[in-house]
Order: structure tokens, then sequence, then C-alpha cells
């Protein structure tokens, strides 16, 4: 723990910093919900129109959908404003001058800036889908409250998911030494993460021939892991098989991530800051 | 054997050059030229521990880029360096904890977290046994009078606040080795004031070896035993103030007070000959600039008061800026 103790201190400072952001954090709350009232409608008409069986029950699709608004943050979608700063103005050379690790002082920040708005924008939201959608009848759109198991299994898979979104956020930051801007990243990175992470359509919906890409690609961690998990959709049973491959795929990130970052270093020490 | 020890330390970088025009950006997609910028030829100096160094130099010299390599943040393309036995670049993260590092153009603290959790981010970070952080902590919001300001945060401290903050973000792990690059670029004269007063008692009481960059002489007048002075990538002088003077000659100013006006542009008319260098008068005051070696001062003074009724006279050097622009233009340096 002790070798971890700078670390921890990076993400609990930047959590003090995110959570300060109230405002957008409720921004963020409405826009959600909104989108997932969108989506839930498509998906029920899909549903309503489909004649043959699905591979989702259309209780199973209302938490996906619940659960992916409420968890929207956590997708490697974007970089962190305040990294792209530290870019355009030279100050990442500066990092150099802690005595860490590079790569865990950026994945300590990336990690909190990856999950901390998103505790805020979540909590409302279950409150929401799970409490509030009942009490006004709406019982049949809301999230299900799931079984223990379920939920013990669902916990698992969502830290796992905060590995992997943060590792594939801090390679996207990595790539800015070279870019020097996250423009490009900012651009190419939703148009894929959120198609393969299941947020725009669930995965089991894909046609069937799609299946087996799908089912390894890492991304799959994401959303379509945790949320099956947690309406049961993924057996308990299954539940560990899956996180691994999620876990597998984090460390694979982070490998390759030192490795870039090496390389970005050594350029950096070389051509000057 | 000492702190710092540097010997032909080199930096060349490369930098892409652009073509004039539209056919030269054309060109440059396919082809690029490359022009080669030696930002230190082959630099050695070794710095012992408890000294107060003054590096200084004009833009570009490569005073930044000595910097940077000593701090551990740039590798040099030749030439060795080591600080307490650790080569910087090599063994980063052992030597980061050993150092402080302050730039006067950026702040190394959180800008949206109060001050006082920045250091205790720091506490964290660098690993200081709560004690120590504790006594440090204090000592330097005594020191730097910071009491007020722990609770807010960074990005609402105006610039002498920052920098007082920024120092002591420096030097609460005990580096035994602190960088300043120009720590009091922008300060208003009460903040320079202070900063030096704080760096010469860290300097003095704690044995801190201080390596300073700036371009206000004054600090360097009343902080630095020795200055080392760089252009075009090669120190020039290393040594005393006084031996900074040697380099550019012997002038002396000679300042005269009259007791009325036409003694001073009676002077003015009649002060000639070997050794004046130039005869100014504003008011009743004259300023002489003259060769102490051709020219000694008791002789000159003894000349001035038996033509005139002088109130009141005394000599000094010339401004140490003048004397480094002077040593500058001999080595071509400067910018044009």
């Amino acid at each position: 723990m002790r070798a971890l103790s700078p670390y921890v201190a990076v993400v609990s400072a930047r959590y003090r910093i995110i959570l300060q952001y109230r405002a957008a954090a409720f921004a963020g709350f409405v826009t959600q919900l909104f989108w997932g009232a969108v989506r839930l409608m498509i998906l029920a008409a899909f549903y309503a129109a489909a004649t043959g069986p699905q591979p989702m029950n259309m209780a199973e699709v209302v938490a996906y959908i619940w659960l992916g608004q409420a968890l929207l943050g956590m997708l490697p979608w974007n970089t962190d404003a305040d990294f792209k700063e530290q870019v355009a103005s030279g100050g990442v050379a500066y990092d150099l001058l802690r005595p860490l690790d590079l790569y865990g002082y950026w994945f300590a920040r990336t990690l909190a800036f990856r999950t901390a708005s998103t505790i805020l924008r979540a909590v409302p939201m279950v409150v929401f889908a799970m409490l509030l959608l009942p009490v006004l009848g709406l019982a049949e759109w809301a999230l299900p409250v799931p079984s223990l198991p379920a939920l013990a299994g669902f916990i698992a898979a969502i830290a796992a998911a905060a590995l992997l979104s943060t590792a594939v956020t801090v390679l996207a930051h990595i790539t800015m030494l070279w870019t020097l801007s996250g423009e490009g990243v900012d651009r190419i990175l939703p148009s894929f993460v959120t198609v393969l992470s299941g947020m725009v359509i669930p995965l089991p919906l894909f046609p069937a021939w799609l299946q087996p890409f799908l089912e390894w690609q890492p991304f799959r961690g994401l959303c379509d892991v945790p949320y099956r998990i947690y309406s049961g959709n993924i057996p308990a049973a299954e539940a560990g098989a899956e996180i691994a491959l999620t876990l597998v795929w984090t460390a694979v990130i982070i490998w390759f991530g030192r490795l870039l970052l090496a390389r970005g270093v050594r350029r950096l020490v070389v051509q000057g800051g | 054997m000492s702190q710092i020890e540097v010997r032909g330390l080199a930096k060349v970088f490369r930098v892409a050059e652009r073509r004039a025009g539209l056919a030269g950006a054309f060109r440059g997609l396919v082809s690029r030229r490359h022009r080669e910028v030696h930002a230190l030829a082959g630099i050695d100096f070794d710095i012992d521990r408890g000294e107060l160094v003054g590096y200084i130099g004009p833009n570009g010299a490569g005073k930044s880029t000595t910097i940077k390599i000593l701090a551990g943040i740039l590798t040099p393309s030749a030439g060795t360096c080591t600080v307490d036995g650790l080569t910087p670049w090599r063994d980063r993260r052992q030597h980061a904890a050993r150092i402080g590092v302050v730039f006067g153009q950026r702040t190394q603290l959180w800008w949206d977290l109060p001050v006082i959790e920045s250091f205790e981010l720091l506490q964290r970070i660098y690993r200081i046994p709560e004690p120590v952080f504790q006594r440090n902590r204090d000592r330097m919001v005594a020191l730097l009078r910071l009491a007020p300001l722990l609770d807010t945060p960074v990005r609402q401290l105006s610039l002498g606040q920052r920098m007082r903050a920024d120092l002591a973000a420096a030097l609460l792990h005990e580096p035994s080795l602190l960088f300043l690059d120009e720590p009091t670029i922008g300060l208003d004269a009460a903040s320079k004031l202070a900063m030096r007063d704080f760096i010469r008692t860290l300097n003095r009481d704690k044995a801190v070896t201080v390596l300073l960059t700036t371009h206000d002489m004054a600090d360097i007048e009343a902080l630095c035993d020795r200055i080392m002075v760089i252009g075009g990538g090669r120190i020039l002088t290393d040594g005393g103030i006084d031996q900074l003077r040697l380099r550019v000659g012997n002038e002396r100013v000679l300042t005269v007070d009259f007791a009325d006006q036409g003694s001073a542009e009676a002077l003015a008319r009649e002060l000639t000959g070997s050794g004046i260098l130039d005869v100014q008068v504003s008011g009743l005051r004259a300023r002489i600039g003259f060769d102490a070696g051709a020219l000694a001062p008791a002789t000159l003074i003894a000349r001035v008061t038996a033509a005139f009724e002088v109130r009141d006279l005394f000599v000094e050097h010339p401004p140490i800026e003048r004397t480094v622009a002077e040593l500058y233009a001999a080595h071509g340096q400067g910018e044009p």
C-alpha cells in the first residue's frame, strides 16, 4: 500500500477538483435522461414490431439502456481537457520532475478524470430510474433491482471496466506526445468506442455473423459485460470468465501504453519540451 | 567531490526548416531540410555543496537547456553530468526526489486546489514523513508569510503570492539542491526583496545549493558569490562579480553634485584628456565615466575639487547590466 500512496493521493486530489463541478453534472444528468428515454422508445418500437424471439428480453434491454445512461461518462470517448492544455503549453515535460513512475502518475490522474464526474451523474440517474419511475407508475420502464450474485458480479465487472476505460484514455493521452493536440483522437475515439462497447445498440442485437468478433474485442468489457451481468443475461457462473477477459485486455493496453510512453518520453527528452 | 560535475555537456537540436512561400511549403511536404542548433557546445563546470551560483546569459544562450538537463528532463547529445553521484536523466526518479525546481514562468502547484492541499499532495508524492512535513511546512509558512493564503485556490493568487507558494512547494521535501529559473520575474519591488532575503537565508542556514538564472542583475548582485555567464552555448566567464567586471575593463563612474549650475556646465566643457570616457550633466549633477587604469580616481577627484565648488561626490562601478551587455556584445551574443 505504501508504494501506491502517491498515486492514491493523486486520484483523491483530482476527485476533489472534479467534484466541484456540480452544475455540469446536473446538466449531464438531464441530457442523459432525455437520451435514455429516446433510446428506450426506439428499442421498444423495434421489439413491438419484431416477429421472432430476440437474444435479450425487454427487461434486460431496459437495464442495459439505463446503466448505459448512468455510466456514459466512464466510456473512453474523450481526453482530459487539463491534459490537453498541459501538452499545448509544454507542461508535460515537467511531470518528469516528480519522483514518480510517469505512466502510473498519468494513470492515476486519468482514473480520477474517468470516474469522478461519472459518479456525480450515475447516482441521480440510478435513483431516478430505479426508485422514481416505479412511483410514477412506469415500473415497466424502470431499472430493475438486481439479484445479489448479479450485483456482486456487476460491481466487479464495472471496476474492471473503469480500469480498461482508463487504460484506453491514457493511451489516447500518450498519442498527444506526437500529435500535440487532442483534436484527432477526440474525433476518432467516440465513433468506435460507443458502437463496439454496446452504448449505441446492445451488442447481442447485432447480426449473428458479427457476434464472434464482437465477443472478443476489448471494448465490450466497457458496457456489454457489466450491464448483462447486472440483468442476468450473462449468468453469474459465467461472469468470472468475462471479467477475466476484460482484465486481460486491460493488461495488454497498459503494456502497449507503457511501451508507447517510453518512446514518447525518449523523444521528448531528446528533442526538448 | 563537487556536488555537481559537468564535463563537455553538449546539446544539439534538430529543427525542421520551413521554406518560404507556397511552393516552399509544398516542397517541405516531400523533403524536409533540417538545421542543427547547438544549444550547448560543450560546457564544463563544478558546483560545490552550499554554493549560490548565478547563471546568466542572453535569451537563447542555453540557460534553460542546462537547467533542464541538470533537472533530468532533457538528455544531452554528448558529455557527462553527475549530481550527488547520480546522472539526472538516467536516474530520473531518484534524482527528482532530491532536487527542488522553481520556474518563474509556470507553477507546479495544482491550479484548482487550495495551497495547503497542494502541499499535502506533494507530501504524498515525495513520501515525506509526517513530522518532517509538518516542520518544513510550518517553517515555510512562517518565512514566506503564507498563513493567510493556505486555503486559497492557486488560481486566485497574485503572481507574488504564487511565487512564494511555489518556492515553499519546491522545498517541502528538503532538497539539497535548488534550481531557480527566473524566480523574480514580474514581481513588484517588495516581493523581489522578500524573495532574495528568503533565498539568502535558505542558502546560509540550510546550506542548500542554489543555481539561479535571471535577467535581473540586481538579483545577481544581491545574492551570488559566483556568476557563470553563458553565451552561444559556451561558458564565457565563471567567477566572482569583481572578476566579471575586470573582463570588460576598468571603467568607473564619478558622480559629482555641484553647488551651482554653472560649475556643472563648465566642467562638461573643460574636463577632457586621457582616461575620460564621457561626461553627462543633468541639473546640478554630473556623471563622469573614466578608465581607472589610465586615470587614478584620486587624481580625477583632486582635479574636480580644485576647480569647482563641490557639494558631494562618489565613485562607483558602472551598472552590472552594462558590464554584462558589453560581455555579450564582445562575444557576438544577444538578440539581433
